[in-house]
């Protein structure tokens, strides 16, 4: 069964981040709506222009009434899906499809949260389902430890090819004005960082930060009339494959193998194609997986594909040019980040701007690898 | 009393149950239907309570606090589970490993452990 999906007929018309690193003194609701206004802004229209808002929030289990209430509008659509930090990469979908059939006709989508100076740790009240739980792994980090275990077994991947990960984005990150992260870190730093859930160090965790990010989508037609160049969306799919790790069939295979296939089928581009890639990297284990399940690389050859350099500055595959969730921002849903950078470098407005970029790949990831979602923005030469 | 609530009543007496589909596939946790077929058939089995490490990780603590091992189990009847395996270090515990279970009764609720094949119960 193949999808069926809107190939370039709905287009990213505005965006923007808001409150990225530390915003003291700001509720997660109030980061998320100064984005939302900003991406409004951005695209030259207003509240007035919105009837479909798509939100997320740390602990806010009703975001999109919330988020409705506190703007003052009354939406055609809401959603409020839980999938996890990729949960924007399916409102993408959702809201293309949405927009194709005429449902609605402008979607606002946005994310904000103030849990770095609210409290400093990863605000959600998430946590291992009940057949996990008794054991306590750390929620979510000991899950993405036993995948990078799994995989270190099977493919004799190395701690030093997982810091080369964190070391290519605080690369990246440093020539970022916006990145929290930017300073020096070394292969030492990383290896010597403290052990949290072996084999994962500090130095192989995101960061903790606030921010807010909203982006507007509308069809293409209305979207070439407004205050910025358009970025079609080409593509965009999400997979399902399991919730806890201790029931994924193949833990060092992720849904990222699904969800990229469809989503590059649907723009009809392969993994060759893709300019610049931006992979929800929560931890630097992700960023291999995804690598591998995306087809940049073989399977079993994501550790020696990041040591070689490739995704770093000057490297074959720039990778979360941002500096991504390891050194740019992690407010605890980073998906929506990924999608805007991937957005910013096709509209040439990036801070670590690429040369001709075309095509990008935003890939998200949501719970313990459990959600996997990929979206495809094209430049307007692509349609 | 669904089928989670019999699997706990069951572990409480210190045994291992699983659910297997008519075709013979073991089931964890346990369901009201087969996954992926919704096959409502499912029998109740004793597991053999033998498997084997297929991935882990230490949790670090502050010391003096020791850190503990989180683990996933593949049963030898298929299915897979987290658990802990009790009585091993960093260095005696490895992936591959084959482990036997056993219910840890001392506790508030009884909690599913496992050891390392060949150590005295």
């Amino acid at each position: 069964m193949s999808d069926v999906f809107p190939r370039g007929r709905t287009a990213i018309a505005g965006l923007a981040t808001y409150g990225v690193g530390e915003a003291p003194g700001h509720s997660s609701m109030e980061l998320t709506a100064k984005a939302g206004l900003m991406a409004l802004d951005d695209a030259g229209m207003t509240l007035a222009d919105v009837d479909a808002l798509y939100v997320c929030q740390p602990t806010d289990f009703f975001a999109g009434l919330s988020f409705a209430e506190y703007l003052g509008i009354r939406p055609r659509y809401t959603d409020n899906n839980r999938t996890g930090g990729s949960a924007f990469m399916s409102h993408i979908a959702s809201a293309a499809l949405a927009l194709e059939a005429g449902y609605i006709d402008c979607a606002l989508i946005a994310y904000g949260s103030n849990q770095r100076t609210s409290g400093g740790k990863l605000a959600t009240k998430i946590t291992n389902n009940q057949w996990d739980e008794p054991y306590k792994p750390l929620f979510p980090l000991s899950s993405y430890a036993l995948a990078a275990a799994r995989h270190m077994h099977v493919f004799g991947t190395t701690r030093e090819e997982m810091a080369s990960v964190a070391l290519a984005a605080r690369a990246w990150a440093q020539t970022n004005p916006e990145a929290f992260a930017r300073g020096p870190l070394t292969m030492e730093d990383c290896l010597s960082a403290r052990m949290i859930s072996t084999p994962l160090s500090k130095a192989d965790c995101c960061l903790v930060t606030d921010g807010a990010a909203a982006i507007v989508m509308t069809r293409m037609d209305r979207a070439k009339d407004c205050a910025k160049v358009p970025v079609p969306v080409l593509g965009s799919a999400a997979a399902t494959w399991w919730n806890s790790v201790a029931q994924a069939p193949n833990l060092t295979m992720t849904g990222a193998r699904e969800s990229g296939e469809r989503a590059m089928a649907m723009a009809g581009v392969t993994p060759a194609d893709i300019d610049t890639a931006q992979l929800y990297d929560a931890f630097t284990i992700n960023t291999i997986l995804f690598l591998e399940d995306l087809g940049f690389c073989a399977k079993g050859e994501g550790g020696p594909f990041v040591a070689s350099g490739a995704i770093a500055p000057g490297g074959s595959l720039p990778v979360n040019t941002n500096g991504g969730g390891l050194s740019c921002c992690h407010p605890g849903m980073y998906g929506l980040f990924a999608i805007i950078e991937a957005a910013r470098q096709i509209r040439g407005e990036a801070a670590n701007q690429l040369d001709d970029v075309n095509i990008a790949l935003a890939h998200g990831n949501g719970g313990t690898l459990s959600s996997q979602a990929t979206v495809i923005l094209g430049s307007m030469a692509t349609l | 009393m669904g089928p989670e609530a019999h699997w706990r009543e069951a572990l409480a007496e210190g045994r291992l149950l699983l659910q297997r589909t008519a075709e013979g596939n073991a089931i964890f946790p346990p369901r009201v239907a087969a996954p992926g077929t919704g096959e409502g058939e499912l029998e109740w089995f004793e597991a053999s309570g033998r498997g084997t490490i297929y991935s882990l990780t230490w949790v670090q603590r502050r010391p003096p606090q020791e850190p503990y091992n989180v683990v996933i189990v593949e049963l030898d009847e298929g299915a897979r589970l987290m658990s802990r395996v009790e009585g091993v270090t960093p260095e005696t515990l490895s992936i591959g490993q084959d482990v036997t279970a056993f219910v840890d009764t001392s506790g508030e609720d009884p909690i599913l452990l496992f050891r390392p094949v060949g150590d005295a119960a």
